[in-house]
């Protein structure tokens, strides 16, 4: 069986040594602004941060993937075009991109460089992907987590480039790139800015009893119990009350993260080329656990050995884990 | 913006019997020591504050909450700050962490995810949550344990000190169900 290349997130430059030497095949980060689609504070790399992170995993034959998946605002462009062309200099190994305006800039400045479509451009279906692939060179498409494996299936023996899945980590689906929930409250975009959820406009209130309430500027998105367990404070993620519901509802989608462990070998049979474990902004205690635990089972199974794979539950949000869409389309 | 939470109400979920019960010690003695050691990890990592951004003036209460008294840290740094403070008197603050000890010493020994006990409650974050995230990233990026730092700079003592606090850390036993 043809191993996949195991693809680990680096918000710091200690998380991107940390997520080598457990075993990364290769490793994605980004620039401290908005370029990337984790654009928090005291997160990311500066350009001498990268370049000595390149050298780090390049001598251990780690490749470095840098994010470049936001979507540059009108006028705005500039900062996209100079980070990729520093991005090539640094001498990244490929690009993650969703704008189709950055990826033409990457395509004609830079043919040579090595095009990967992000989940931002939730690219879903054969004929998509194929216009990106023959437009600008796409060599590989991170899927939406909307797909069955079956579904994962047919589309790889249908589009000319390699496929990537996450397979553990946040479970927030929405439609990915599109999404602009975070915007009406923050007036800061996901997708434009880098950030959902703002932490300067996050704020957990603690009353008396323990129950912490969950605020986003001026607006409560969840209240949990003092024996509950909490997630990410995005609206997408919130807990609201509405008519049809006793007490509160999570209206979109529950906090909960997406774990695939048992699903590897249909995903690798599948025909998926690199699978991919979301979490930049997690710490390297984080990195390291579920790095360590995804590159020992990737090896069991490439070997032929049953995966025996440690318990990440704690590290979940909310401490809940699903397989989501990957195993049925009605995972709710 | 002045943060005052000194209220925790949450029952303790994990035994204090391995940890030696602290009297209500005069602070004095320990204010240098906390000053030593915040300087020594802050010339030794002089970049961390870098990712602090804007919030190096910031004031963070961390409150181990099995433990009499609570920490101030100011991570300027051209002014270093660590001090502590007795448990019925916080001082002003802009943002608190609070958890228990031996969990706050395993995010200092890089050995547990922050997230991870903000999901399980175990971790509480009230005031400038965006300080709180700086903070947090800033001390994530020291490459090693930050709580092994401190260990060294008190010798084959402090080394076996934290060598026991490790193991009664990672007794699962003594982790009773929430």
């Amino acid at each position: 069986m043809t191993s996949p290349e195991l693809v680990c997130p680096a918000g710091t430059p200690a998380a991107l040594r940390t997520a080598v030497d457990a075993g990364a095949d290769a490793v994605y980060c980004g620039f401290q602004n908005a370029t990337n689609a984790r654009n928090f504070p005291g997160l990311n790399f500066t350009v001498p941060e990268l370049e000595r992170s390149v050298a780090y995993a390049h001598a251990k034959g780690t490749k470095v993937l840098l994010a470049m998946n936001t979507y540059p605002p009108a006028g705005k462009q500039t900062l996209w075009k100079d980070a990729i062309d520093t991005g090539i200099r640094l001498g990244v190994d490929a690009f993650i991109v969703a704008d189709i305006g950055v990826a033409h800039y990457i395509a004609t400045k830079h043919p040579a460089a090595r095009l990967h479509l992000s989940v931002q451009a939730a690219a879903s279906n054969p004929e998509s992907i194929r216009y990106y692939c023959q437009e600008f060179g796409v060599k590989r498409v991170v899927l939406p987590r909307i797909l069955t494996v079956p579904e994962i299936r047919s589309l790889a023996a249908e589009v000319p480039c390699e496929i990537e899945t996450f397979i553990f980590g946040n479970h927030g689906l929405m439609v990915e790139g599109r999404c602009s929930l975070t915007n009406y409250i923050s007036g800061l975009s996901t997708n434009l800015d880098g950030v959902c959820s703002p932490a300067a406009q996050v704020e957990y209130i603690r009353d008396a009893a323990g129950n912490v309430s969950t605020q986003l500027g001026e607006f409560t998105i969840d209240c949990f119990g003092c024996n509950e367990t909490a997630g990410y404070p995005t609206i997408c993620k919130g807990r609201y009350t509405t008519p049809a519901h006793d007490g509160g509802y999570y209206a979109f989608e529950e906090p909960i993260s997406l774990n695939l462990s048992p699903l590897l070998p249909a995903l690798i049979d599948a025909g998926v080329h690199a699978l991919k474990i979301e979490g930049r902004q997690r710490s390297r205690a984080y990195v390291k656990k579920v790095v360590s635990a995804f590159r020992k089972a990737v090896d069991d199974i490439s070997d032929g050995r049953t995966a025996q794979l440690a318990d990440l539950l704690a590290l979940t949000e909310g401490q809940k884990e699903t397989q989501g869409a990957f195993k049925s389309k009605t995972w709710r | 913006m002045t943060h005052q939470d000194t209220t925790l109400n949450r029952p303790k979920t994990q035994s204090t019997s391995l940890l030696p019960r602290l009297p209500a010690l005069p602070l004095l003695p320990l204010q240098p020591i906390l000053k030593r050691i915040v300087r020594r990890i802050g010339a030794e990592n002089p970049d961390m504050f870098n990712r602090l951004g804007p919030h190096t003036q910031a004031r963070f209460l961390i409150d181990a909450t099995n433990l009499p008294f609570t920490l101030l840290l100011q991570p300027d740094p051209k002014n270093l700050s660590l001090t502590a403070h007795f448990r019925v008197s916080p001082p002003e603050n802009d943002a608190r962490i609070a958890g228990r000890f031996l969990d706050l010493l395993q995010l200092l020994d890089s050995d547990i995810d922050g997230d991870a006990l903000f999901f399980s409650r175990d971790l509480i974050i009230t005031g400038n949550t965006e300080a709180v995230v700086c903070l947090r990233n800033a001390l994530d990026d020291v490459d090693g344990s930050i709580a092994q730092m401190v260990a060294n700079m008190f010798g084959p003592l402090g080394r076996a000190a934290l060598a026991r606090l490790r193991r009664v850390a990672n007794k699962p036993y003594l982790k009773a169900p929430r």
